[in-house]
């Protein structure tokens, strides 16, 4: 096959590897490079001031607590995301009690409903779940407020969104209700490659369902939890920590920065404040946080391979 | 790439065993526990949007005053002032020719650039590829700041056309790493047998190629096109014009505004008008949406 072969090469690869440099590596590249400078992006001179701009970021508070915020997201978020997923795929395809004549293992009745129903908000906007729950969150006229007189509770009343110290955490729960489903779905196929004859052994030497789990399900689904993990850090570093935080909060940035995040950050220091170039130095943390996360999690997370 | 299909046959084939009496007397405490935890979840997933339907129909005073209480009658008003007044209809048309356009280059591109990095062997294959995967993890608000101005000054600023050229580019690392590991898949001896046949590279691709990596073409675009539907932050930074809008920004513009319009209900009726088409196209293609939303991650 070696007839045309790089006319043909060169032919295929030149408009999507050209949009691509043109579009996203470029601008990398570019990124980096402004971050040495005092670029404020509304004109074009700018010039060389070698690590001015990253010496202002350690001494930045409102970075030091995005920086923060953002590893919440990172790390908070995907435990609690992943270990409610594990529970509700264990419960929807393991956890069923048995009845006579069926099968040794099997989820509970309606399994089938549970999951399509946990993946729908999903497919929805994370932009218009946030606007959503925006109104849900209001404190005097939100759907949970008003729920919680209703039952009763009139001293209870939360500022949610308005109050420093819930605002990050309120942020942080319609992250988690927006992406379990996508994890139960994702846990249930790699639950379902599991060989039934294993949960057998397991039933025949006794072991209940908790042991069934940890010692079972849990190893053999390491893999597949392990790099669920590092995909949901880097969105909930990325683009889904911007929307929420940028639609659902004052500010955007939350009442005394309590949640603004590194990504936010950079998005008001470049498009808002007129400081491009400082922008760019926030934006390369970021990088330096993304990688580092994914590589402790991958090395962190290492263990043999079980094969099966 | 394993799906939910096979959920199901991996314990239809089992064979019943003798039951253990101690586990029966745990099963049926925790049964209810966790039955009970599962339906409660299912009604924190359900109820929001219930209510955002329900909302919609609301006037303008019962949304504030009672947020929890029946419309008195179905305002259907709502729905026809966010279609026409609040830009809805444009809003959609946006997005369609945004998503439309860059859907299709997408697929295009990326399957291009895929079969040739899975099947030909040439000197810098591995590292265009690890060029596009690296494309992955990377944050793209780092890349957004210079971006603006390279867009800016390609006067593609505030044009449909520009947007697509980005969600095309921005969509690509998926999209190559997905079909490049998918083309792999595929034999070698149609293409060769075509090959000998004296068809030329490209039209062995378009004509032998591209049918056989159906399946996958449609799961990667099942995921794009959520992926650049939902798509939030590009818009914001590129699509500053409101005119220009696409849903996601239309609606969060919308919500700004009514602070002093005061339009409440009529952003409800756009905001659920925005969910529902997504939800309803969820439900029909249920199986192809999650093959394709939890192939990539299953990798």
């Amino acid at each position: 096959m070696q007839h045309g072969k790089y006319r043909f090469i060169v032919g295929f690869l030149a408009l999507p590897l050209g949009l691509y440099a043109l579009f996203v590596v470029w601008p990398f590249i570019q990124s980096i490079y402004y971050s040495f400078t005092d670029w404020t992006g509304l004109s074009p001179e700018f010039k060389m001031v070698g690590l001015d701009n990253y010496r202002r970021m350690l001494h930045d508070d409102v970075f030091w607590k995005s920086l923060q915020h953002s590893l919440m997201f990172a790390v908070v978020l995907p435990l609690v995301t992943i270990s409610l997923a594990l529970f509700f795929a264990f419960m929807i395809n393991v956890g069923g009690r048995r009845r006579k004549g069926g099968p040794v293992i099997s989820g509970v009745r309606g399994s089938s409903f549970y999951k399509i129903v946990y993946f729908f908000p999903q497919v929805l906007s994370i932009a218009i779940v946030s606007l959503l729950f925006a109104f849900a969150y209001n404190p005097d006229s939100g759907a949970i407020n008003s729920l919680l007189r209703g039952i009763g509770l009139d001293s209870v009343q939360p500022l949610w969104l308005g109050d420093p110290s819930l605002a990050l955490w309120c942020v942080m729960a319609v992250l988690v209700w927006s992406t379990v489903g996508f994890f139960v779905v994702l846990f249930s196929a790699g639950m379902a490659s599991i060989p039934t004859d294993l949960y057998e052994a397991a039933l025949l030497d006794g072991a209940g369902r908790a042991t069934t789990f940890f010692r079972l399900t849990l190893p053999l689904l390491w893999d597949t939890v392990q790099s669920g993990w590092v995909y949901m850090g880097i969105l909930a570093l990325g683009a889904e920590s911007f929307a929420v935080v940028q639609i659902m909060t004052t500010g955007p940035g939350g009442p005394d920065y309590s949640t603004t995040v590194m990504v936010l950050y950079v998005y008001q220091k470049a498009f808002r404040d007129g400081q491009a170039a400082y922008a760019t130095t926030i934006g390369v943390a970021l990088l330096a946080v993304t990688l580092a996360f994914a590589a402790v999690v991958m090395r962190l997370g290492r263990r043999e391979r079980l094969e099966f | 790439m394993t799906t939910t299909e096979t959920g199901t046959t991996a314990t239809e084939t089992a064979v019943p065993a003798p039951e253990p009496p101690r586990r029966r007397r745990e099963g049926g405490v925790l049964n209810v526990f966790s039955h009970g935890i599962l339906i409660i979840w299912a009604f924190m997933v359900v109820t929001p949007l219930l209510w955002a339907v329900m909302t919609s129909f609301k006037d303008d005073r019962s949304i504030f005053t009672s947020p929890w209480a029946l419309p008195d009658k179905l305002h259907f008003e709502n729905w026809a002032r966010a279609w026409t007044d609040a830009n809805m209809s444009d809003y959609f048309l946006n997005t369609i020719l945004v998503v439309g356009g860059s859907l299709i280059g997408t697929l295009v591109l990326g399957s291009m650039a895929a079969y040739v990095l899975a099947r030909f062997d040439f000197p810098g294959n591995r590292f265009i590829y690890y060029l596009f995967i690296g494309g992955m993890s990377f944050p793209i608000m780092l890349a957004l700041v210079p971006l603006f101005y390279v867009v800016n000054n390609m006067g593609l600023l505030n044009t449909l056309h520009g947007l697509i050229l980005v969600y095309i580019a921005y969509s690509l690392p998926f999209t190559v790493f997905f079909l490049t590991a998918f083309f792999r898949t595929l034999p070698t001896s149609v293409a060769e047998a075509a090959f000998v046949d004296g068809a030329s590279h490209t039209r062995t691709f378009f004509q032998i190629m591209l049918p056989m990596a159906k399946p996958g073409l449609i799961s990667v675009g099942i995921f794009n096109f959520l992926g650049q539907w939902n798509q939030y932050m590009l818009p914001t930074v590129l699509n500053t014009d409101p005119d220009k809008h696409v849903l996601t920004q239309g609606l969060v513009q919308l919500a700004v505004s009514q602070g002093y319009k005061g339009d409440w209900s009529g952003l409800f009726a756009g905001l659920v008008m925005a969910m529902l088409p997504v939800l309803a196209a969820y439900i029909v293609f249920q199986r192809q949406v999650v093959a394709g939303l939890t192939a990539g991650a299953l990798k």
